[in-house]
């Protein structure tokens, strides 16, 4: 009975799995002609994930019916929420990938299919209720994304990554490994239920430490400050459809990941891992912002703008309330948004041979020679900035908000004027773009699928987009409630 | 009698050579492999030391996943190593410097 109620929750999942074994079958048999239908029936089992997670957003389902195989998911609405996003981002990169590797000759379609394992292993992360379930969903998306980073195997720098990113991302599973041992040691449990009363009673110096070994082994995987320094590495090595895989869905993940286990496991020591959070927040933006000062890379510099975007993601987490939760995921759904178009922008640049192009060097006046393209990038440049009426702005003020109400009024402060350190970055590309002379070295043309999703995003951050806000913010009040329901 | 915390004290000197062995180990890469082996392992040796003082069996069925994720690891940790050679012709840690800032 248990079985069928477990399976029947976790449907979503099973048609990534079965779906993603048998294209590994297709595409041990089929070689790189197999590439192209792999990736289109990839896509499909991903949009059939969407489809069949949706219900559980609307719903905003919550309670003990979501948990499945004896507590170590659960199916809510707040993992539901997530999922959407990660299996939106994964089918970007589905789509953009092709057209990068097959002029290098490296489509390949175990592409599509670690995609969708990385994303299988995601929606186990969200939905872990457990420290078993939650590592074996860590490691899915782990080991597919360490072999995605060193995809492109004649290229130096994509070896590098693959290799960086192997080496920091085991340790990072080491020290979360260690932290979840000594959890369990001194709580006596795995479920997050069972470790939120195994620490109601106090904490001891088995659990502090515990505690703080599982927060950095998750800000390693979100790439917070401290533990951020794989990041402009693996984004700068990685071919540019796996970085914006990279800093899309996995991102999400973690992030969802870790305001499960704060709220749900460690939630009744809230104070311990609140300073923890609010020192990861504040490092971050101000890192990030100063970081990417300087920067000549574009992929690089969006590197550290997604670090800076995890610290305001943080500063929802930090506030431990109903509205904070509600507040990071809706900044994630914005965040999602920009970090696609801009990627997608990226990978538009190329030149006449179709060589990508990713210094500011390139993009010299592009608003003379692609004029389209350049008005994406401003409006994409200028909500990642955070300036009104771009949504990128709606996600700021809302975690804000989030962050005021919950008396955390120093932490919004400190957030509101490195926020306006990055503005100095972001405005980079529009000085560069639009009152640089012209170099004309962007000359490849681009394919409409590009075109489709530079204008989806585009149309997501622009101002049109407060029309969906109301829609938005009740979904996302939904899957927060959901979370603190479970806690 | 040995007791739980004789375990923990070991595990921790595990743990805490495992990552010396990552951060100050300066010669190559197999050997940061290894030290990724000894910290999961000193992950195991908690896990089910934990799990027979509690008289809990989560504990041990913790460490037979994490044995067979590390096996998993290994396997890709080697595979991508394999290409970084074949490309760069080396395994030394100080030479994996294409990128810096």
């Amino acid at each position: 009975m248990e079985l069928t109620t477990s399976l029947g929750l976790i449907v979503p999942e099973l048609v990534l799995a079965v779906s993603g074994l048998i294209m590994l079958l297709f595409a041990a048999w089929g070689g790189n002609e197999a590439s192209k239908p792999v990736s289109i029936a990839c896509c499909v089992a991903l949009g059939g994930a969407f489809a069949l997670v949706a219900p559980s957003v609307c719903g905003g389902y919550s309670g003990p019916g979501t948990l499945a195989f004896y507590g170590q998911l659960r199916i809510d609405a707040f993992a539901g929420f997530a999922k959407l996003m990660i299996y939106a981002s994964a089918g970007a990169a589905l789509v953009v990938a092709p057209r990068y590797f097959d002029r290098l000759n490296a489509m390949k379609p175990e592409f599509a299919v670690l995609v969708i394992f990385s994303a299988l292993g995601m929606s186990i992360m969200v939905s872990a209720a457990d420290l078993i379930s939650l590592y074996i969903g860590l490691e899915l998306t782990s080991l597919a994304s360490y072999v995605l980073a060193s995809f492109l195997r004649d290229d130096d720098k994509s070896a590098e990554a693959g290799l960086k990113y192997f080496v920091l991302g085991a340790l990072a599973s080491g020290i979360l490994l260690f932290g979840s041992s000594l959890i369990y040691g001194f709580t006596g449990s795995t479920s997050f239920a069972g470790i939120s009363a195994g620490m109601a009673g106090g904490l001891s110096g088995g659990m502090l430490f515990g505690l703080i070994f599982v927060m950095a082994g998750l800000a390693f995987k979100i790439s917070a400050v401290p533990f951020h320094m794989w990041t402009p590495d693996v984004y700068e090595g990685a071919p540019t459809p796996v970085t914006m895989f990279f800093a899309s869905a996995p991102k999400v993940a973690a992030v969802a990941l870790l305001a499960r286990v704060s709220l749900e496991a460690f939630g009744s020591q809230p104070d311990a891992w609140q300073q923890i959070v609010t020192f990861a927040a504040i490092a971050s933006i101000v890192v990030g912002a100063l970081g990417a000062i300087g920067q000549e890379n574009l992929k690089r510099l969006l590197a550290f703008s997604s670090i800076n975007n995890v610290g305001f993601i943080l500063i929802g987490l930090a506030t431990a309330t109903v509205a904070g939760a509600s507040s990071m995921l809706l900044y994630l759904v914005f965040y999602v948004a920009m970090t696609v178009g801009s990627f997608v922008a990226l990978l538009m640049l190329t030149d006449a041979e179709g060589k990508p192009l990713e210094t500011f060097a390139d993009i010299k006046g592009l608003s003379t020679t692609r004029p389209a393209l350049a008005w994406c990038l401003l409006l994409i440049m200028f909500s990642l900035a955070g300036i009104p009426p771009l949504m990128g702005f709606y996600g700021k003020l809302v975690v804000f908000q989030a962050a005021v109400e919950a008396d955390l009024i120093a932490l919004a402060a400190i957030g509101i004027a490195a926020s306006v350190i990055g503005a100095f970055y972001y405005l980079k590309f529009i000085k560069v773009m639009f009152f640089d002379e012209a170099v004309d070295r962007v000359q490849g043309k681009a394919d409409k699928a590009q075109w489709a999703l530079l204008a989806l995003a585009t149309l997501a951050i622009s101002p049109f987009a407060w029309l969906l806000t109301g829609w938005l913010a009740s979904l996302a009040d939904g899957a927060a409630a959901a979370l603190f329901f479970a806690a | 009698m040995i007791g739980i915390e004789h375990y923990i004290v070991v595990s921790s000197i595990l743990f805490v050579l495992g990552v010396l062995g990552i951060f100050l180990n300066r010669k190559n890469v197999i050997v940061i492999l290894m030290a990724i082996e000894l910290i999961l392992l000193s992950v195991n040796i908690n896990l089910v030391a934990f799990s027979a003082f509690l008289g809990d069996l989560t504990g041990q069925v913790f460490a037979m996943f994490v044995l067979t994720v590390a096996a998993a690891e290994a396997a890709i940790g080697l595979a991508i190593l394999v290409t970084y050679f074949r490309r760069r012709g080396t395994i030394a840690v100080d030479d994996i410097n294409r990128m810096k800032g």
